[in-house]
C-alpha cells in the first residue's frame, strides 16, 4: 500500500507544472476578458424555452387527466433537446472561448441618466461563458437521465400525480437554467427563487404525509433566510456599484480593486455567502437538506445532490472578482465548508437510513467544495461539483432502486446481500463505482478532484488546518460510504419490505407491477405470500450504467491532469470569472513530514480512503456484531457515551434551533394570540359591538307593538322639538322686543 | 303676539289657515291616540295629512309661491292611493281576527 501511495504521489507532483494552476496564478492578475453581444446565438433561449413548453404540457396532461406516460415522454425530449443544443454550442465554441452575451428581451429597463446608478438594466439575458457550459452541461444531461429513472421509478404515480411530478422537474430545469446563464443578479435571483419553489413543490410531492409537507416546509424557510441574504447582497451590489449586470460588473470589481470601499462593501460578500450557505446546505443553514429526502429519489438525486444544491458554488465561483477583494471573506468561505464537511461527515457514519447516509454526504463534500472557493482554487471546487453531480446522482438513484424494489425499505440493517439477489446485479455493482468515487479511492473522478482542493489547501500555510481538516473527513467519508455497501450489498442474502403502501398484497400493486413487466423479474411467485423484490427495469438500469459512465469518464480530466496535459475542465473554468480565485501558486517545498502537498495530500488522502474502507470491511462485514459491541461499549462508558448519541441525534441542531428560534417564535406567537384574541376581538371589535346590543336591551320595553304608544312618544317627542323651538325663539325675538 | 306674527311675515289671512291647520292636526293626533278602531285610526292620520296640505297653501300663500299648491296636488294623489292600500290592509285584517280593534295585532314586535 505504502509503495503504491507513493507510486501515485510521484505521478501527481507531476501535475502542477504542466497543469492550468500556472496558468491559473498569471491570469489571477489579468483583467477578465469582456463579454461581447452575440445576437447570433439567440436560439440558446431555446434552452430556456423548452423545460417551459415541457412544464405547460405537463400541467395540460394532469388537467386532462392523461393515464399513460405521456408527461415523462414530454418531459425527457424537452430536456434532451437542450441537453443537445447545450452540447451544439458547446461543440462549435470548443472549451475556453470568450464569454459572450446573448439578449432575448428587454425585462427591467429604466435610466434617469446613464450610466452607473443613473440606469437599472436587467434584462432576460444571457452570460455564457464556460463557467456557464460547464454548469448546463451536466445539469440539462443529468436532467435528462433522471427525468428518464423517474419515468419508471414513479410509475405507481401514474395519473396527476405523475404528471405533477414531471411538471415540478421541468419547473426545476428552468429555474436552473436561468440560474446558471443568467447576465445578470436579477436573472439569477428569479432563477435562484425558482429552484427554491421546485425543491418545494417536489419535496412535498406525496402531500398526504405529514413528514414530506414538513420537510418542505422545513427547506423553504431555512432557505428564505439564506435569500434574504443574497437579495439584500444584490441591492448592496447595486448601491456600490451601480450595475447587476455581470459584464460590466467584472469592470467595476476591477476597478474597485483599487479603491476603498465603506464598510457596506466588505458586506457584500457576506450577505451573497448566506444566500450560497442556505442553498447549498452549508453551516449554520444545513438542516433542511437531510429532511428533503422525504421528497421522491429521482428528486434528491437531481436537485439535493447533483444540481440545484450546488448553486451557492456557482454564485461563489461566479461572484469570484468581488470575493477576490475581501480576503476574509474567502477565508469564511474555506472555514464553513471544512467544518461542515467534518460535522456532516461525523453524523452521517451514525445514520440509518441510507437516503440519509448519502444526504449528510452531500452536504459534506459541498463542504469540500466551498472548501475549495474559500482557499482559492475555484478549478477545484468547479471539478469537484462536476464529478460529484455525477457519483452523487449515481448513489441516490441506486438507493432509489433498492427503495423501490423492497417496499421503501433504507434502513441498513434490514437490508444485505443485495449483489445476490436477482435483478440488482446492476445496482450493487454501480452502487460500489458511486461509493469507490466518493471515498476518492486512487484514480477515481472523486479522487483527483478532491485531491485539488486538498492540495491547493495545503499549499498555503494560511489554510494548512483546513487541509488537515479535509484529509480526517476523507477518512469519515470512506468509513460511512462503505458501511452502507458492505451492510446493503455484501454478506447474506436477507432483507425485510419496507412499510410503504403498495406492498405485493395490494390488489392495485399487483395490477401496476406485474401487468407492467411480466414474470421476468417474478421467477418466484411459488412462495405465496411472501415478499419479492421488485427488481429494477430497463429505464432504471440503463440510466445507471449511463450515469456510472459519465462517473468514470468525469476522472479523464484528473488523468490529464496527472500527464501534464491541459484538460477541459480547466479550460472551461480558465476563462470566465471564476479563474480570479485570489489563491496562491502550488508550492513544491516540503510543508509537513518532509512532503510536498501533492504528495503530502497524495499519501494521507489515500490512506485516510483505505484506511476507512478497511474498517468499514472489518466492523460491518466480516464481523458486523462489531459494530454493535463498539455502540454498547461507546455508550456504557459514561466518558464517551456523548459521541454515539449526538452523533446519532445530529449533534442536537436540530434541537438547538427549535430552542433558538422556533421556541421563542411559538411563544411569541401564542402570546400574540392570546393579545389578538382577548384584546383586539374580545375588548375592541366585540366591545364595541355589544354597545348597540346593550342600548337596544335598555330602550326595547318601548318597542311594545301598541301603536297609540308609539304615536304618543312621536307626539310627544314633537311637543318637545316644538316647545324648545318656541322658547328659543321667543327667547331671541323677546330679547330683540 | 300681533307685532310678532308681522315680524314673522304672517298676514292676517294666513294665520287663520295656519291656526285652522294646528287644530285639524291635533284633533287628528288626539283621534289617533284616543281611538282603537282601525278605520277611524286612518281616517286620523288622513286629516293630519290634510292639516299639513292646509299648511302648505298657507305658506305658499304667503310666499306667493305655487310650490304649495303643488305639493297638496301631490299629497292627494298619494293619499287617495295610500286610502285605497290601507283600507284594503284594513279588510284583510278584519279577515283574521274578526275585530277592528289595533290592540289585537300588539305581538307583531316579536
Amino acid at each position: 500500500m505504502t509503495f503504491a501511495a507513493s507510486m501515485l504521489a510521484h505521478s501527481l507532483t507531476l501535475a502542477p507544472g504542466g497543469g492550468g494552476d500556472a496558468a491559473h496564478a498569471s491570469l489571477a492578475d489579468a483583467p477578465i476578458v469582456a463579454a461581447t453581444a452575440d445576437p447570433s446565438l439567440a436560439w440558446m433561449g431555446w434552452v430556456l424555452a423548452l423545460p417551459a413548453i415541457s412544464a405547460v404540457l405537463c400541467a395540460l396532461c394532469a388537467a386532462f387527466r392523461v393515464k399513460n406516460k405521456l408527461p415523462a415522454i414530454c418531459t425527457v425530449l424537452a430536456l434532451g433537446s437542450a441537453f443537445a443544443l447545450v452540447l451544439k454550442l458547446y461543440l462549435a465554441r470548443g472549451p475556453g472561448a470568450a464569454p459572450v452575451t446573448v439578449h432575448l428581451w428587454d425585462w427591467m429597463n429604466f435610466g434617469w441618466g446613464g450610466g452607473p446608478w443613473k440606469s437599472f438594466q436587467a434584462d432576460v439575458s444571457l452570460y455564457i461563458d464556460s463557467l456557464t457550459l460547464l454548469w448546463m452541461l451536466f445539469v440539462t444531461g443529468l436532467g435528462t437521465l433522471i427525468a428518464l429513472y423517474a419515468s419508471e421509478y414513479m410509475e405507481a404515480e401514474r395519473g396527476p400525480g405523475y404528471a405533477r411530478f414531471f411538471f415540478g422537474v421541468s419547473v426545476f430545469l428552468l429555474a436552473m437554467s436561468a440560474l446558471v446563464m443568467a447576465d445578470n443578479l436579477v436573472l439569477l435571483y428569479f432563477g435562484w427563487e425558482g429552484v427554491g419553489l421546485a425543491s418545494y413543490l417536489l419535496i412535498g410531492f406525496y402531500y398526504r404525509k405529514p413528514s414530506a409537507v414538513a420537510a418542505a416546509k422545513k427547506a423553504f424557510i431555512m432557505n428564505r433566510v439564506g435569500d434574504l441574504g443574497l437579495a439584500v447582497g444584490i441591492w448592496l451590489i447595486w448601491v456600490n456599484y451601480g450595475t447587476v449586470e455581470f459584464g460590466a460588473l467584472f469592470q467595476a470589481f476591477d476597478d474597485a480593486a483599487r479603491g476603498v470601499g465603506g464598510w457596506d462593501r466588505s458586506l457584500i460578500p457576506f450577505c451573497l455567502m448566506l444566500g450560497a450557505f442556505g442553498k447549498s446546505a452549508q453551516l449554520p443553514l444545513f438542516t433542511w437538506l437531510p429532511d428533503a429526502m422525504e421528497g421522491p429519489t429521482p428528486v434528491s438525486a437531481l436537485i439535493h445532490a447533483a444540481t440545484m444544491v450546488t448553486a451557492g458554488v456557482y454564485l461563489i465561483a461566479r461572484m469570484q472578482p468581488l470575493f477576490s477583494l475581501h480576503p476574509d471573506a474567502m477565508a469564511t468561505v474555506g472555514w464553513i465548508g471544512a467544518l461542515t464537511a467534518l460535522l456532516a461527515a461525523t453524523i452521517g457514519m451514525a445514520q440509518y437510513d441510507i437516503k440519509r447516509v448519502f444526504a449528510y454526504s452531500t452536504i459534506s463534500q459541498l463542504g469540500y467544495m466551498f472548501m475549495g472557493l474559500g482557499v482559492g482554487t475555484a478549478f477545484g471546487a468547479a471539478y469537484h461539483v462536476f464529478t460529484h453531480a455525477f457519483f452523487k446522482a449515481l448513489l441516490f438513484l441506486t438507493a432509489g432502486a433498492v427503495m423501490h424494489g423492497f417496499a421503501g425499505q433504507l434502513d441498513l440493517r434490514h437490508l444485505s446481500g443485495l449483489r445476490r439477489v436477482p435483478g440488482f446485479r446492476i445496482v450493487s455493482w454501480t452502487m460500489l463505482i458511486g461509493c469507490l468515487w466518493l471515498s476518492a479511492f486512487p484514480y477515481s473522478a472523486g479522487f483527483f478532484s478532491k485531491d485539488l482542493i486538498l492540495v491547493q489547501a495545503m499549499s498555503s500555510p494560511r489554510f494548512q488546518m483546513l487541509g488537515w481538516i479535509g484529509l480526517g473527513t476523507a477518512a469519515l467519508t470512506a468509513y460511512y460510504t462503505f458501511r452502507v455497501w458492505f451492510r446493503v450489498c455484501a454478506g447474506p442474502v436477507a432483507y425485510a419490505p419496507g412499510d410503504e403502501d403498495h406492498g405485493h398484497d395490494d390488489p392495485a400493486h399487483d395490477a401496476h407491477g406485474h401487468a407492467a413487466h411480466g414474470d421476468d423479474a417474478h421467477g418466484h411467485d411459488d412462495h405465496g405470500g411472501a415478499f419479492h423484490p421488485h427488481a429494477p427495469r430497463l429505464a432504471i438500469n440503463s440510466v445507471l450504467l449511463l450515469i456510472c459512465a459519465g462517473a468514470i469518464l468525469a476522472g479523464v480530466p484528473g488523468i490529464q491532469a496527472l500527464r501534464g496535459e491541459q484538460n477541459w475542465v480547466q479550460e472551461m473554468v480558465s476563462n470566465s470569472s471564476a479563474v480570479r480565485a485570489a489563491g496562491v501558486d502550488h508550492v513544491t517545498e516540503p510543508v509537513a513530514f518532509g512532503m510536498d502537498p501533492h504528495k503530502l495530500v497524495t499519501v494521507f488522502g489515500t490512506g485516510a480512503c483505505l484506511g476507512g474502507i478497511a474498517i468499514a470491511l472489518w466492523i460491518h462485514l466480516l464481523d458486523r456484531r462489531m459494530a454493535d459491541r463498539l455502540r454498547t461499549a461507546l455508550l456504557s462508558n459514561g466518558l464517551t457515551r456523548w459521541l454515539p448519541t449526538s452523533m446519532e441525534n445530529k449533534w442536537y441542531v436540530d434541537e438547538l434551533y427549535h430552542a433558538l428560534f422556533r421556541l421563542p417564535a411559538w411563544v411569541t406567537s401564542h402570546l400574540l394570540h392570546f393579545f389578538d384574541r382577548h384584546f383586539i376581538d374580545g375588548l375592541l371589535v366585540n366591545g364595541l359591538g355589544r354597545v348597540p346590543v346593550a342600548m337596544g336591551r335598555l330602550f326595547q320595553p318601548l318597542y311594545n307593538g301598541a301603536l297609540q304608544g308609539y304615536a304618543g312618544t312621536m307626539a310627544g317627542g314633537l311637543v318637545l322639538v316644538l316647545a324648545w323651538v318656541a322658547w328659543k325663539w321667543l327667547g331671541a325675538t323677546g330679547g330683540a322686543a | 303676539m300681533t307685532p310678532l306674527l308681522a315680524q314673522a311675515g304672517l298676514t292676517q289671512g294666513v294665520t287663520v289657515a295656519l291656526v285652522l291647520s294646528a287644530a285639524l292636526f291635533t284633533i287628528g293626533l288626539i283621534g289617533f291616540l284616543v281611538r282603537r278602531n282601525m278605520i277611524l285610526m286612518f281616517l286620523c292620520t288622513e286629516l293630519m295629512l290634510q292639516a299639513a296640505s292646509i299648511a302648505f297653501i298657507a305658506f305658499g300663500r304667503m310666499r306667493e309661491d305655487t310650490g304649495g299648491q303643488t305639493f297638496v296636488i301631490f299629497i292627494l294623489t298619494v293619499a287617495a292611493a295610500e286610502a285605497a292600500l290601507a283600507l284594503g290592509l284594513v279588510v284583510l285584517l278584519y279577515r283574521r281576527r274578526e275585530t277592528l280593534s289595533a290592540e289585537a295585532w300588539q305581538e307583531l314586535h316579536e
